[in-house]
């Protein structure tokens, strides 16, 4: 406990010793059109999966608490991907959604519908990734599941007497109810999509994976790995982590302010 | 965040894990076609996220050419895949390895976090609340951020390129554990403890024999949880390990990865990758079989705190 806070003040002082370069690295991350790549791919991959993987998780544990014990073997099922290792993951998507032979493609060929080159094609490098990461729901949903479940259904009761809807009974209800486990997961997604690495960097970097494609997927922390530890360009990558540092610091805190106005905290319970 | 809590915290704890208590699944829809509907549609869905794994599966047992045929069996069975692998690359090694780091990092991380937070559980000191509010922001701290220092900090001390940095961090607790397991001790009633004082135990004594024994559930969430992290982490092992024999899987399954598909020079070896992601695979699995309970409680609980 007391080392991580020797740790976090470490953390300043090494800063400080690259810094002793001046602002140059600061000023060369600005001019650096690569970051400006790095951080709108990072921005677009984010706002993507945040909503994605909100929406299915918490469409997936509405529709299992509807059937009673029965969910309990889905919630199993759904959890599942969520054990796989994010490399794995990232081979899975390479292999599933090759444009040519792929799995996803064959199906959408089923339907009629023809499959872009997810793997190739910079513009659908990204969807391609949000919707494997969306794969891997099942914590999102639990969550959701536990928050739901909690509701107490005399709400419902009341709601249906006095007539209404089932969406007027979701909007009104359900989401202020489970506001506070949404806002979490909100923010948790967040986090984790703006320093998302393993599963892009899997498919599209490293010796041999690296194609004109992989711009498309040149997330912001793959950047600063690179910089840091191919070009051992350690005190740019440090100025690299603290710019993400105060982007997510200050996406959070938006979030937080928001959360003021959109989370409602039934009972005493903060 | 909890930093904001009155210092009555501990008149008042939030309510414990307790990983016993379950809330039932509520009754099922009453209206029977509805019902079947909802049912119908979870197996369709079931599918779209089962079928990735029968997909694996069966191409990991196929000769190379058949590997994208998408049949779902193989119409040749071909299991030597998992040999041929197994012969080509240090696949036992590498398990071995994350098998050992992980259990290791697990292992550390439950025992010094626990003893924190057991610390923050039952003294009461001035500053106690500030000190855990400060606990609780290096959460907030990104990864990313934290990695070069730390990096640097090994490189001193010679050890980049030894698997030491993949868990000996470890021993200085991970402020998440901390947060989950304070919030288990807290649940414990006092009594227990001060009647332990007055048959002489010292804080080490009842750490060991109460609070550990009585706050297994929830040990075991952060060991399971600690575990499959570190059986995940790729950039750690990226960043610290060079020489193949030092490998966890993840960095040896991207290694075969990058030799051989076409892409670096291989010969599009598809099947033996796919063999040698269902072995890193498995394991997980395996664990989430013994110990789902846990799984799940675990992470409703994080969620609930949230």
């Amino acid at each position: 406990m007391v080392a991580s806070f020797v740790l976090s003040l470490t953390d300043y002082s090494i800063i400080e010793e690259t810094a002793y370069v001046g602002g140059q690295n600061y000023r060369d991350l600005v001019d650096d059109p690569t970051v400006r790549k790095a951080l709108t791919n990072t921005l677009l991959f984010t706002v993507m999966l945040v909503p994605a993987t909100m929406g299915v998780a918490l469409a997936l544990a509405m529709i299992l608490l509807r059937v009673g014990r029965a969910g309990g073997f889905f919630r199993t099922v759904f959890y599942l991907p969520q054990m796989t290792p994010p490399v794995a993951v990232a081979i899975l998507f390479l292999f599933l959604f090759n444009g040519s032979f792929g799995l996803v493609n064959r199906g959408l060929e089923l339907v009629g519908l023809p499959g872009p080159f997810w793997t190739t094609d910079p513009s659908w490098v990204k969807p391609g990734l949000v919707i494997m990461s969306v794969w891997s729901v099942g914590g999102t949903m639990v969550i959701y599941l536990a928050a739901l479940k909690s509701v107490p259904s005399q709400l419902y009761e009341a709601a249906a007497i006095d007539g209404a809807s089932p969406w007027r009974r979701f909007r009104d209800v359900t989401l202020p109810m489970i506001s506070s486990a949404l806002f979490f997961t909100f923010i948790i997604l967040t986090i984790a999509g703006l320093q998302s690495f393993t599963e892009a960097y899997t498919a599209f970097f490293g010796a041999g994976s690296e194609s004109y494609s992989s711009e498309a997927a040149l997330f912001y922390v793959i950047y600063l790995f690179r910089q840091a530890f191919e070009f051992f360009h350690m005190g740019y990558a440090s100025a690299l982590a603290w710019l993400l540092f105060v982007v997510i610091l200050i996406i959070t805190l938006i979030q937080v302010k928001l959360s003021n106005r959109f989370v409602f905290y039934y009972g005493d319970k903060k | 965040m909890a930093a904001t809590r009155t210092p009555a915290t501990t008149g008042a704890p939030t309510p414990p894990l307790t990983l016993r208590r379950r809330l039932g699944w509520p009754s099922p829809e009453s209206n029977v076609p509805k019902r079947a509907l909802y049912l119908l549609v979870l197996a369709g869905l079931s599918v779209l996220f089962v079928y990735p794994f029968i997909w694996t599966i069966s191409a990991s047992l196929k000769p190379r050419p058949d590997v994208f045929d998408n049949r779902l069996l193989p119409q040749t069975w071909h299991p030597s895949n998992y040999t041929e692998v197994w012969d080509l690359a240090p696949i036992s090694t590498w398990f071995l390895n994350s098998v050992y780091i992980g259990v290791l990092a697990a292992l550390t991380v439950t025992l010094s976090s626990s003893i924190v937070a057991f610390g923050f559980a039952y003294f009461r000191f001035p500053g106690r609340n500030a000190l855990f509010g400060l606990v609780l922001a290096t959460m907030m701290l990104p990864a990313a951020v934290t990695m070069i220092p730390v990096y640097l900090i090994w490189n001193e001390l010679n050890l980049v390129n030894t698997q030491y940095p993949l868990w000996v961090m470890n021993l200085f607790g991970s402020a998440f554990y901390i947060f989950l397991l304070r919030q288990f001790f807290l649940g414990i009633p006092r009594e227990l403890f001060e009647a332990a004082r007055m048959d002489g135990d010292n804080f080490f004594t009842m750490f060991f024999r109460i609070a550990l024994p009585l706050a297994k559930p929830a040990l075991v969430v952060a060991f399971i949880f600690e575990l499959q992290a570190s059986w995940n982490d790729l950039m750690r092992p990226l960043i610290y390990l060079r020489d193949d024999e030092l490998f966890t899987l993840p960095l040896g399954l991207k290694t075969i990865l990058d030799s051989f598909g076409q892409g670096g020079g291989g010969e599009g070896d598809y099947q033996l990758i796919i063999a040698a992601l269902v072995i890193s695979t498995i394991p997980m699995i395996v664990i989430f079989a013994l110990f789902q309970r846990y799984f799940l409680e675990g992470i409703a609980t994080a969620g609930r705190k949230g």
